[in-house]
């Protein structure tokens, strides 16, 4: 597969996983939040992480991305340990977008996209012709060229987040964690969000993010990891994954999984307590 | 429909999409393998205010019981000057001027520090602690005769202990603020908390204390840059000298902390390291500050806000705070000594100057 990479030179992706995390335990203080976890991302394709409020979805995320030291496991980026790689060439191989960022007031566009050549550059080379040409491709590929200058704090929620994917594109890599990119946009701009980040992959680049609403990670990803209390409960494509059965044990969740009818996966339809006309039958269905 | 939306449905697939040779990124300064970006906003802003200091600073010396012309000034600056002249200035006024310069620099660099860090432009040096702590050591040591105080005060100087003491309170305000990492609001209220407390302590001092000690005290309360040496003078200029390299090297590591830790880290910084390095500098900064002038208040906080504005930056710019903090503080002095009858300590100006201009900035921006 050839990865179009928006620093132009091209690499190969060779169907091996970059980044896994083995036998991991994470913890906040003494309370572990995640116990001895194996995952491994699969190259080219959106791997969505999921699962219930406080399962550790975000905690895995950032470990993968080493924002979070595991206490135990080890999680490892093109072969190598990443606690033992410079935080500075971890951030030359994976973008990291956290949840909901916050730019200082006033900043334009195109100087909180140009922040993401920091990793590639230095105390004396601040700003090469080359910086210059990766974040107007980098403004270009996520529609926000025409913000360039306008500061972040003026724009939409959706155009806000689109700028933030933008900065990490400009870092150049090819592979991109994204925390929960659509927290707090409404539908319609989680789409658009999500659409802009399928067409990241379409151009060869390897996503991992955190979603909450189910039916669009189901509709954007490759791949479900579905998480519960700090374990994997199921991995695998959408439509192996989602059943009525797993969104039971994992969430709680009564629902009918029916046939999506604008694709080929499964859609979540949660049934709840009230407002269901064909209560009996639903529950015929589970 | 916004332009979110437009890009949606209108650009098509964006992996398709090509640089944009339009779009406004900054201009950059190349030669060799240096690049910079150009902006020349900041730049201009950054050399008129160093133009401006320098006047002022000139001009201050020129005023006095003795009052020199401009263009003498400058000759005597010059090492041209004529020998009465030479005393006069290199002598008697330079220490007093060059002090002036250096605190207000220090000042400004270390409030532009502080509030980026703590990502909040309340966050001066003022409001963690430094000077409160400074303070209560110096009065402490002025109130308290006899025995250990003395001891100390002779052995050290009133200046290195209130040093020592407005460092001890900074580390302690930034080691109880930390927790998994420094947050902005807790830093402030922490600091808020310690220097209530050591402000509670110094007026305690003060009222109990013997009627003299007190009007001593008072002296190093208000600050002030009367009767400075050239030796004090010396310290103060290369320790902040030092500091300022520090900086520089460490600023550029810095930029991407204006987001927040978690997007600093995905930038590859190493955001706990960096911010330890810098927040000490701009502890110590405020401590060099305060035993070079005792506690000159507001400048800090004011310097970086109006170094801002003026360069329409979205955080404070580390050159444009120092000038900043050096034309108030000598712009201030020069006020302090000149325009009213009583010669008034410069602390006092520069709260009377700083406060109001600040205001005045936050006015304009909220009516545009």
């Amino acid at each position: 597969m050839v990865v179009q990479s928006i620093t132009g030179t091209e690499t190969e992706g060779d169907g091996a996983s970059r980044l896994a995390a083995r036998g991991v335990t994470v913890g906040y203080g003494a309370r572990s939040v995640i116990d001895g976890l194996d995952v491994a991302i699969p190259p080219g394709v959106i791997t969505t992480i999921i699962g219930p409020n406080g399962c550790g979805k975000s905690t895995l995320l950032r470990t993968l991305s080493r924002l979070l030291r595991p206490t135990g496991g080890t999680v490892v980026l093109d072969g190598e340990d990443i606690a033992a790689l410079r935080t500075r060439d971890v951030a030359k191989k994976l973008g990291l977008l956290p949840q909901a960022p916050v730019a200082p007031e006033g900043l334009t566009v195109s100087d909180l996209v140009a922040r993401g050549r920091h990793p590639h550059q230095s105390w004396l080379r601040q700003w090469s012709s080359d910086d210059a040409e990766v974040v107007r491709r980098a403004l270009a590929m996520t529609g926000v060229s025409d913000l360039a200058d306008r500061p972040v704090d003026s724009l939409s929620g959706g155009q806000r987040q689109r700028v933030w994917i933008s900065m990490t594109l400009a870092q150049g890599t090819d592979l991109l964690l994204l925390d929960e990119p659509t927290t707090y946009l409404d539908l319609a701009h989680a789409v658009d969000v999500l659409d802009l980040v399928d067409d990241l992959h379409e151009s060869g680049r390897t996503v991992v993010m955190v979603l909450h609403d189910l039916n669009l990670a189901t509709r954007y990803s490759d791949n479900l990891v579905v998480m519960k209390e700090g374990a994997v409960l199921a991995q695998g494509h959408p439509r192996d994954v989602i059943t009525a059965d797993l969104l039971r044990e994992a969430f709680g969740l009564r629902a009918m999984v029916i046939d999506d009818p604008v694709g080929d996966r499964p859609l979540v339809v949660p049934i709840g307590r009230t407002h269901v006309e064909l209560a009996t039958k639903a529950t015929e269905l589970l | 429909m916004n332009g979110a939306d437009v890009t949606a449905n209108g650009a098509g697939r964006a992996v398709e999409a090509k640089a944009d040779p339009r779009a406004p990124v900054a201009p950059g300064v190349r030669f060799g393998g240096v690049s910079f970006v150009w902006r020349p906003r900041i730049a201009g802003v950054t050399l008129l205010l160093a133009v401006a200091g320098f006047l002022v600073f000139c001009v201050s010396i020129g005023v006095g019981d003795f009052p020199i012309a401009l263009p003498r000034v400058l000759a005597t600056i010059l090492g041209r000057g004529e020998q009465v002249d030479e005393f006069v200035i290199m002598d008697l006024r330079m220490p007093r001027a060059l002090a002036g310069l250096v605190v207000g620099v220090a000042l400004g660099v270390s409030g532009a520090l502080t509030q980026s860090i703590a990502r909040n432009p309340l966050a001066s040096p003022d409001v963690l602690g430094i000077t409160s702590g400074a303070d209560a050591v110096a009065v402490f040591l002025v109130t308290v005769s006899g025995g250990a105080a003395t001891a100390v005060t002779d052995l050290v100087g009133l200046s290195a202990a209130a040093l020592a003491g407005g460092l001890g309170t900074g580390l302690l305000v930034y080691f109880m603020a930390w927790r998994r990492g420094i947050d902005g609001f807790r830093l402030i209220l922490i600091g808020i908390s310690v220097n209530a407390v050591m402000q509670a302590i110094t007026t305690w001092l003060l009222v109990t204390a013997d009627i003299r000690d007190v009007a001593r005290a008072q002296a190093w309360l208000v600050g002030s840059l009367d009767n400075r040496s050239w030796g004090e003078v010396h310290v103060a200029l290369w320790c902040t000298l030092v500091l300022l390299v520090v900086v520089a090297c460490v600023a550029f590591q810095f930029k991407p902390l204006h987001f927040g830790d978690e997007v600093a880290a995905g930038l590859g910084v190493r955001y706990g390291a960096v911010r330890a390095v810098l927040l000490l500098c701009a502890v110590l900064l405020a401590g060099v500050a305060v035993s070079a002038a005792g506690p000159v208040p507001f400048v800090a906080l004011v310097a970086p806000q109006v170094a801002m504005r003026l360069a329409r930056c979205p955080t404070p710019p580390l050159v444009a705070s120092g000038l900043v903090g050096a034309l108030l503080l000598t712009g201030s002095d020069l006020v302090a000594r000149t325009a009213l009858p009583v010669s008034l300590p410069v602390g006092v100006v520069t709260a009377a100057v700083g406060g109001p201009f600040l205001v005045y900035l936050l006015v304009r921006a909220n009516r545009r």
